[in-house]
């Protein structure tokens, strides 16, 4: 009878009533205290079985209790802590220790289900009260009634959230309201879109000689048709491929000569980073970069990828140059952390400084690569864009001579910049590393260039002499345009990084803002953008350690609008200078 | 304590099993003082919980780890570059800088470039490498694997050749519409185009709202970019079977997504049913799966057929009832054929009070106007959410100008997009009942189809044995002796083995007798020998 009712305790201890139940014990307890006395020693060693049973429970456990003193207590436990009876017996270490546990196993996996509904509701409904409102008086009216709102992923809902950053929201001001000479003369102008306008009459004409010999082969047979309208290789055309990897030769000095074979073609080098940050790194590894670093890289390299970026500071007192113990310094840090370094992310010109990597830098950046067995992307969409003397350096050239183990390095390329083409959306990957061209071509099916756009770029790229004219005049105009808004700049006190790439000058505006901090920074920022409406990058959004530093593009200016940007920049810098 | 432990020991002096309790569980004693109650349950679970901490502090360093078996397996990372690794070992003993062997590739990146390709593929590799031709290579692999539509290329050739010039740089606009930035989604002029051709082609008036449009490099990317908006990795997508072969590449690849196939048979005539649904929904949640959505392409590819309304509302309530996404890809909803109507999951939503939330649609311009090379896909979305990340993600997948330039002429060229409609409908009319009667001759049956470029064909009595191995028999026999390649049905994820679905629209009329010619060999072969 005490079996089958401490049993009862065992089986369903919530369902009863605990006043009942308590007095229920007591009797039990107390009516077996003369047994339990004096044990009979066949009971507790020869039968294992029975050690689970209610007797030989209380055995155990009497001698050492002076029953008057401890019977509330123990009573007290039998109820709430229903195992008792078990941690008692013979199996009880084990079971005594597992049913704890798998009862705060089970309660955790029931908390967790509940949180991972959860999160996204708060951002969602809060955003749409008025519609969640709507929808919950029509599941009155209809049978359908609907449970709330639909979720989105919680990936999508962190990337549509609005621009936070200082960069994306000054884009977006200046697209709604356009500096123009005739129109809108109190516009913003645009210094913080990396475009270069200042060649393309050149393209415009020799659009305008051979558009549409271009994309519909003259004659127009059947076979134009098909080459333009079917489906095609998503990673390019080859005739594409082998004009962009003879385009590549030449503006990066003809000193290396590109393999049509490892070219990979996507839409534009937003794409191209993207794919080589899926390819090189998984889920939580990271990559380090030199910081100043272009904003947009945030994006590209991490969002829907997953993957961290460690800036690795580089300071003005060496010109924003890289130096390999700071990359080491912060490859140990993230180890530490334990975080898996996948590779170096460098743009070489680099953006937005401007400046060239030497020789000497690239070789011991490989070094750095080899020593870690990570790998290189080197960012080298501004090769043709240099105006100084220094020479570029690619990547590419250091392999070759070298003939080291190459299939660490990748290089981006596209037409944006140096052709001044972004419109086109024309990206490279060229990879010196099979596994990462096989798995970047079976991509580029998410981000295929056009067909029509492929053949224009075909003809285009496929008429050298338009090409090295071109690019010719595209450098001088660099200069000049560069030269004259760093003089400019130079008179209102303005001193630029030295540069001698890219479409920018990074500009050292440090003594004009008033707490030394990126607070000040961003209210110089504000300045600019609203009182003097002209759109600069400030140096924050690019990750610079130091504040008061921001990124202007000149080239999509003209000549006569450079007075007039610096105009604007006097007034603010005045008024910086006499409230300091 | 001490005089407990005294009193016991002698009484179990025959029985170990209460000392070595004593001993083993050390919290015995707090259980049985006063505050047992409390501290006999919660230092376990304390200890528990440490424990756990520990296994996940391991475990999380653990699967770092994982990237790297696939730099030290033996397949194919090493064996291209053996010569390489031979290179740098003698580099080796020259600097004292020693490599650890070649760079590993993220495992994603490993999973995707071995990724073994299915018949699909394969035979698509087939077909482009040895073509067709009835002059040069008339023993060539005739291509009915590639859902493209051929038949009307002259009348896209004879406008592109009027007109390209004018409408990539017209008089009014300068080069820099078409050579500076625009925003990633696509350029407002083609969304307004393009809504009105979505609307013509459904022969609805005006319902498409180009603000509620995300131009894209093709309805691919599209595709993933919704796969990326509507789900977390390791959630899934209903999606009915047979499915397109690339949807699985296009939702599952990148994002961690996971497809859960809702299977139709052919007693039902391959239609979707609710209870199938349900039945997959539950199964999923068994398995631990969210399920966040279901897929469907209408009309329904490879099969061809079209959703009515009525299954169109009781997806809408399902969708409703479980509070799950739809994606309707309505990429060939102007290639129909039939005389049943195509209904537009915007017209539904459009005429009942459901939640607009919920309903995504994915359209492209590959297929109704027969411009895969272009490159078009569109994301009409209901969501702002939706709309406003996918906005963003257009980043990675972008239009180029001078493409999108030329098709904001052609599509407001509504006397050519309106003749272009009309004749192409009627030619893969006439196609599909050419082919089909084809088949029929040689007593292959086609499920009854209302739309798309291809055929769904019962080649069940020509398998031998009566499984997917008999139908990859088939199948390969149809591509090395007919040479025709078809995509078997298990590729389609097809719960019945024997279908192939075959595509006519890259046919010209007089190849249809070769193709059919072709087959009707292996059928000869299949059935004398069984």
């Amino acid at each position: 009878m005490a079996q089958c009712q401490t049993e009862s305790h065992l089986a369903a201890p919530a369902k009863q009533n605990n006043l009942k139940l308590h007095e229920h014990t007591n009797k039990i307890t107390t009516a077996y205290f003369p047994t339990t006395k004096n044990p009979p020693p066949p009971h507790t060693s020869g039968n294992p079985i029975s050690a689970f049973d209610s007797p030989t429970t209380h055995m155990t456990r009497n001698p050492d209790s002076e029953p008057e003193a401890r019977k509330p207590t123990r009573t007290g436990m039998r109820l709430i802590v229903p195992l008792q009876g078990i941690v008692q017996g013979r199996g009880g270490l084990l079971l005594g220790s597992l049913i704890p546990c798998a009862l705060v196993y089970f309660f955790q996996v029931y908390l967790k289900r509940h949180r991972s509904s959860n999160p996204q509701s708060p951002s969602t409904s809060a955003e749409n009260l008025p519609e969640l409102h709507r929808s919950s008086s029509r599941a009155n009216l209809l049978t359908r009634g609907s449970i709330g709102r639909v979720h989105v992923s919680a990936r999508a809902s962190s990337i549509a959230k609005p621009n936070d950053s200082p960069y994306y929201i000054g884009l977006d001001r200046v697209r709604e309201d356009p500096y123009d000479e005739m129109n809108n003369p109190n516009g913003i102008i645009q210094l913080g879109l990396s475009e270069n306008r200042l060649s393309l009459d050149l393209i415009e004409e020799w659009l305008s000689r051979n558009l549409s010999g271009s994309m519909l082969a003259e004659g127009g047979d059947d076979l134009n048709i098909r080459g333009i309208a079917t489906y095609q290789p998503s990673d390019g055309l080859m005739e594409l491929k082998v004009a962009m990897a003879g385009f590549m030769t030449e503006v990066m000095g003809r000193t290396v000569s590109f393999n049509p074979s490892s070219v990979v073609l996507t839409s534009g080098a937003t794409s191209a980073l993207e794919i080589l940050s899926f390819c090189l790194a998984d889920q939580g590894n990271a990559f380090l970069v030199p910081t100043p670093y272009y904003p947009g890289f945030d994006r590209d390299m991490r969002w829907r990828t997953g993957v961290e970026l460690i800036p690795v500071h580089c300071r003005s007192c060496d010109d924003f140059t890289l130096s390999i113990k700071a990359l080491d310094q912060a490859f140990n840090q993230a180890r530490k952390r334990g975080q898996k370094v996948r590779g170096v992310l460098i743009s070489n010109p680099s953006n937005p400084v401007g400046n060239l990597l030497s020789r000497v830098m690239l070789y011991d950046l490989l070094d750095f690569a080899r020593e870690r067995n990570i790998h290189i992307i080197s960012d080298e969409i501004f090769a043709g864009s240099t105006h100084g003397n220094e020479e570029f350096v690619s990547m590419a050239e250091i392999l070759n001579s070298e003939d080291s183990d190459r299939d660490r390095v990748h290089i981006i390329y596209g037409l944006s910049k140096d052709f001044s083409l972004p419109g086109f959306r024309v990206g490279v990957i060229y990879s010196f590393n099979e596994n990462v061209l096989a798995a970047s071509r079976k991509l580029t099916r998410f981000a295929s260039v056009s067909t029509p756009t492929q053949r224009l770029v075909v003809s285009m790229l496929s008429d050298t002499q338009f090409t090295q004219e071109y690019m010719k005049t595209n450098r001088e105009r660099i200069k000049t345009m560069h030269d004259l808004f760093v003089e400019g700049l130079r008179e209102l006190g303005i001193e630029s990084a030295k540069s001698s790439a890219c479409l920018y000058c990074f500009v050292d505006m440090s003594r004009f803002i008033s707490p030394y901090n990126e607070k000040g920074e961003l209210e110089l920022w504000d300045k600019l953008l609203n009182i003097a409406k002209i759109n600069v990058t400030p140096g924050s959004a690019c990750h610079c350690i130091e504040p008061g530093w921001f990124r202007c593009c000149y080239t999509t200016l003209n000549e006569k609008e450079i007075p007039l940007v610096i105009e604007r920049i006097r007034k603010v810098v005045e008024t910086c200078k006499l409230s300091g | 304590m001490k005089k407990t432990r005294n009193s016991t020991t002698p009484t179990t002096g025959g029985g170990g099993a209460t000392t070595a309790m004593r001993v083993i569980v050390p919290l015995q004693g707090v259980v049985q003082g006063r505050g047992g109650l409390f501290l006999g349950s919660v230092i376990p679970c304390a200890l528990f919980y440490f424990l756990q901490l520990y296994l996940k502090g391991r475990g999380g360093r653990k699967s770092d780890d994982p990237p790297a078996p696939p730099e030290s397996s033996p397949s194919e990372t090493h064996l291209p570059e053996v010569s390489t690794l031979h290179r740098v070992h003698s580099r080796l003993l020259l600097s004292p800088r020693g490599t650890n062997g070649p760079a590993q590739v993220s495992s994603r990146a490993n999973a995707i470039s071995k990724q073994v390709d299915g018949p699909y593929y394969v035979g698509l590799k087939r077909s482009v490498d040895d073509p067709y031709d009835e002059m040069n290579n008339p023993d060539g692999v005739i291509q009915l694997g590639m859902a493209e539509n051929r038949l009307s290329l002259d009348m896209v050739q004879e406008w592109l050749a009027e007109h390209t010039r004018e409408s990539i740089i017209c008089q009014d606009l300068s080069i820099s519409g078409i050579a500076a930035y625009q925003s990633f989604d696509g350029l407002m002029e083609l969304k307004v185009v393009v809504a009105g051709f979505m609307s013509q082609v459904m022969e609805k008036p005006q319902f498409f709202n180009p603000a509620q449009i995300v131009l894209t490099a093709g309805a691919t990317p599209a595709i993933e970019i919704l796969s990326f908006c509507l789900a977390d990795p390791g959630n899934a997508f209903l999606v009915p079977s047979p499915y397109y072969p690339d949807l699985d590449r296009d939702v599952k690849w990148r994002t961690g997504v996971e497809i859960v196939s809702v299977p139709c048979r052919s007693a039902d005539n391959f239609s979707l049913s609710t209870t199938a649904l349900d039945r997959a929904f539950n199964q999923a949640k068994k398995r631990g799966l969210k399920v966040r959505g279901i897929i469907i392409s209408n009309p329904s590819n490879p099969v061809g057929i079209l959703y009515n309304r009525e299954m169109l509302y009781s997806l809408l309530d399902f969708a409703t009832d479980k509070n799950i996404h739809i994606i309707s890809n309505e990429i060939f909803a102007g290639s129909t054929h039939g005389s049943e109507e195509f209904v537009s999951m915007a017209e539904i939503i459009d005429t009942e009070d459901f939640d607009r939330n919920r309903v995504h649609i994915v359209y492209g311009l590959s297929k109704d106007i027969s411009l895969p090379g272009f490159g078009i896909g569109v994301i009409y979305t209901f969501n702002e959410n939706v709309l406003s990340a996918a906005k963003k993600l257009a980043r990675f997948s972008p239009v180029s100008s001078p493409t999108q330039r030329l098709l904001i002429s052609m599509l407001s060229h509504t006397k050519f997009v309106q003749r272009f409609i009309k004749i192409n409908r009627e030619r893969v009319r006439r196609m599909y009942y050419l082919f089909v009667g084809g088949l029929k001759l040689l007593g292959i049956e086609c499920t009854k189809s209302n739309g798309g470029f291809y055929c769904w064909a019962d080649m069940s009595c020509l398998i031998r044995s009566y499984s997917e191995k008999g139908e990859l028999e088939l199948w390969e026999k149809l591509l090395n002796v007919a040479k025709v390649n078809a995509t078997p049905g298990s590729s389609c994820h097809c719960v019945e083995p024997g279908w192939f679905q075959l595509c006519f629209s890259t046919l010209r009329e007089k190849d249809i007798p070769v193709v059919v010619e072709r087959i009707r060999k292996i059928s000869e072969t299949c059935i004398s020998r069984s």
